[in-house]
């Protein structure tokens, strides 16, 4: 197979009450829980999209990193072909552990529809899709640990083969109020900003 | 030109049978693994739902291991994929992967509090545990997308063999009926009372099911039961937890496997559709078929037969249409009576013969996704 040099457009950092874009810090708390976090960086970038507060950690997550990277490259008027490839260690199970907390006491049995549908950890792909209209490939991969290799393969596959335009692809991963996203947005298009890096490279940064 | 990719090897372990052929002899006797059930450890309430005995899993593993630690789940996976592995000879080197595709995976571990279970609920665990069983020397992938995850899986194998990383990919893909499903799609209203009548007018909603189902997708032509010829998966952009009213995601999806495998939507001979017998499901399925032209088509569900076995239903839907293509045999879709979609499908109603040169498979899941893959009967 033809494999065309694709490279890496922008990438962002969130973990411990920061988010890094392109390498520059442009938002940070003091040391709170990440319901808290989130919640000061919506409305820090004035984010108006209240659905927003209905979405369990991993979504909001997965939501926040996605927003700052897509909305400059977003277009209303035209399709945007743009995949959707993230991957985690812990796939939904923060929300998985609170719903099976609602099943587990027979007394105490509350079992709801608005927590069991974020028993999945593709859902974020979801509420990402449809606030940027995404009609595109999308699908969520478990590790045990970031695999760089893996995303950028993958990604590069999709671009290579014409069933996308860019790719957001990377990793979001929330248990327990731990969490860490890096994503970053690839695509064929030359970028010199990020030659002499990698998606290991800059993750680890 | 794309890497021809086929696959070589298929298997399956539902309640109608541990291995393909048991599973299409139940299905052409007409039997269904959906049964009623009282186990106030799953429901409060009876409930049907097509469900593996314990003893069948633990006699037929007794066969291939001794060993006491594996998990429910963990052996039907083991023993997919077992028979296929060996069969194939394949060697376990460097080009060859192993997907696992789940959503819930080992998820009744969170019922005991204990670290180690805890531990055995994520998803890499599980895998690892397969991976090792049989001595893969790659890194298992894991796709976790919902209900479209079995049949997603092998379009990842095509497209990761066709771009070089490997020679062979093992692909397993499982999910067991549990409480915590169960309480799910109950808390959601969308358990039928009955056993599940996919895109019949008194459709009320799903039956759960639990099966595994393992495949072996290749480069390698000899043996090749089906070619796999165009794959796509496009999300709805629209809602969570609904399908999209107009269908938009799955004809987009079947739309661009099409114009993959360079067919034109007339070819179709059959469809192996998801068919869930929730209203909205069937009836969004109805309408991205009617708006590609393929309302005359022969469709089928197989939940049925299975009842929905969530990320395992994809590829053991996948599994027995390869049957179907090769026997020239047309399934019906069970449990269906009086068409009960807005629009025409052509629902297969009895077994009958048919030549079948190409079908599509499509599943479509919460999160908006769907997948559609296109396959060619090898000559």
């Amino acid at each position: 197979m033809i494999s065309n040099k694709t490279n890496i457009q922008s990438y962002i950092k969130i973990e411990n009450n920061e988010i890094v874009l392109n390498g520059t810090s442009v938002f940070k708390t003091e040391p709170t829980d990440f319901a808290d976090f989130a919640k000061q960086a919506y409305r820090n970038f004035e984010m108006q999209y209240p659905k927003f507060f209905k979405m369990d950690a991993l979504s909001k997550l997965a939501f926040l990193g996605s927003e700052l990277l897509l909305s400059p490259i977003v277009s209303a008027e035209k399709e945007n072909n743009i995949a959707l490839v993230l991957a985690n260690k812990s796939s939904s199970l923060d929300t998985d552990v609170k719903y099976q907390e609602s099943i587990s006491d027979k007394e105490n049995y509350f079992p709801s529809p608005a927590v069991f549908v974020y028993t999945l950890p593709n859902i974020c792909l979801g509420e990402i899709s449809i606030r940027h209209q995404l009609k595109s490939e999308n699908s969520f991969f478990i590790f045990d640990a970031f695999n760089g290799e893996f995303l950028s393969n993958y990604s590069n596959i999709l671009l290579n083969t014409n069933k996308a335009d860019l790719v957001l692809c990377g990793w979001t991963e929330f248990f327990n109020d731990n969490y860490k996203a890096f994503l970053c947005i690839i695509s064929a298009a030359e970028n010199e900003n990020y030659k002499n890096e990698n998606i290991n490279t800059l993750y680890h940064k | 030109m794309s890497k021809e990719i086929y696959i070589t090897e298929t298997n399956c372990i539902t309640p109608l049978g541990f291995d393909v052929e048991s599973n299409i002899e139940a299905i052409l006797r007409g039997d269904s693994g959906i049964q009623l059930h009282s186990d106030i450890s799953l429901m409060p309430n009876s409930f049907y739902a097509s469900i593996i005995s314990d003893e069948k899993i633990n006699s037929a593993f007794a066969k291939i291991s001794t060993e006491p630690k594996y998990s429910r789940l963990e052996k039907m996976m083991i023993l997919a994929l077992e028979p296929i592995i060996k069969n194939s000879g394949v060697q376990l080197n460097s080009k060859t992967a192993f997907i696992l595709s789940t959503t819930k995976g080992n998820i009744t571990a969170l019922q005991n509090q204990s670290e180690e279970s805890f531990n055995n609920a994520h998803l890499d665990v599980l895998a690892a545990t397969i991976a090792n069983f049989f001595g893969f020397q790659t890194q298992p992938i894991v796709v976790s997308n919902a209900c479209v995850s079995g049949i997603l899986a092998v379009s990842i194998a095509k497209r990761m063999i066709q771009s070089e990383l490997y020679d062979n990919i093992f692909v397993v893909a499982g999910d067991e009926v549990s409480e915590f499903v169960l309480s799910g799609f109950n808390a959601f209203q969308a358990m039928s009372d009955l056993p599940c009548k996919p895109y019949s007018k008194n459709r009320t909603g799903v039956s759960l099911g639990e099966a595994t189902a393992a495949v072996l997708v290749s480069a390698e032509a000899k043996n090749a039961k089906i070619k796999v010829i165009g794959d796509s998966s496009i999300n709805d952009a629209n809602h969570i937890s609904g399908p999209s009213r107009t269908g938009e995601g799955l004809f987009r999806s079947i739309q661009n496997a099409l114009k993959e495998a360079q067919i034109d939507a007339n070819k179709l001979d059959y469809i192996s559709a998801h068919g869930t017998a929730t209203p909205f499901n069937d009836e969004m399925e109805a309408i991205a078929l009617n708006r590609l032209g393929l309302q005359n088509v022969p469709v089928n569900s197989l939940k049925g037969f299975y009842g929905h076995t969530l990320g395992s239903s994809g590829l053991l839907e996948t599994v027995i249409a390869i049957e179907s293509a090769n026997r020239s045999m047309l399934f019906e879709s069970k449990g269906f009576d009086e068409i009960g979609v807005s629009e025409a499908v052509n629902v297969i109603e009895k077994n009958e013969e048919a030549s079948i040169e190409y079908f599509l498979k499509t599943a479509s899941g919460f999160g908006g996704c769907n997948t559609a893959v296109v396959f060619e009967k090898v000559k």
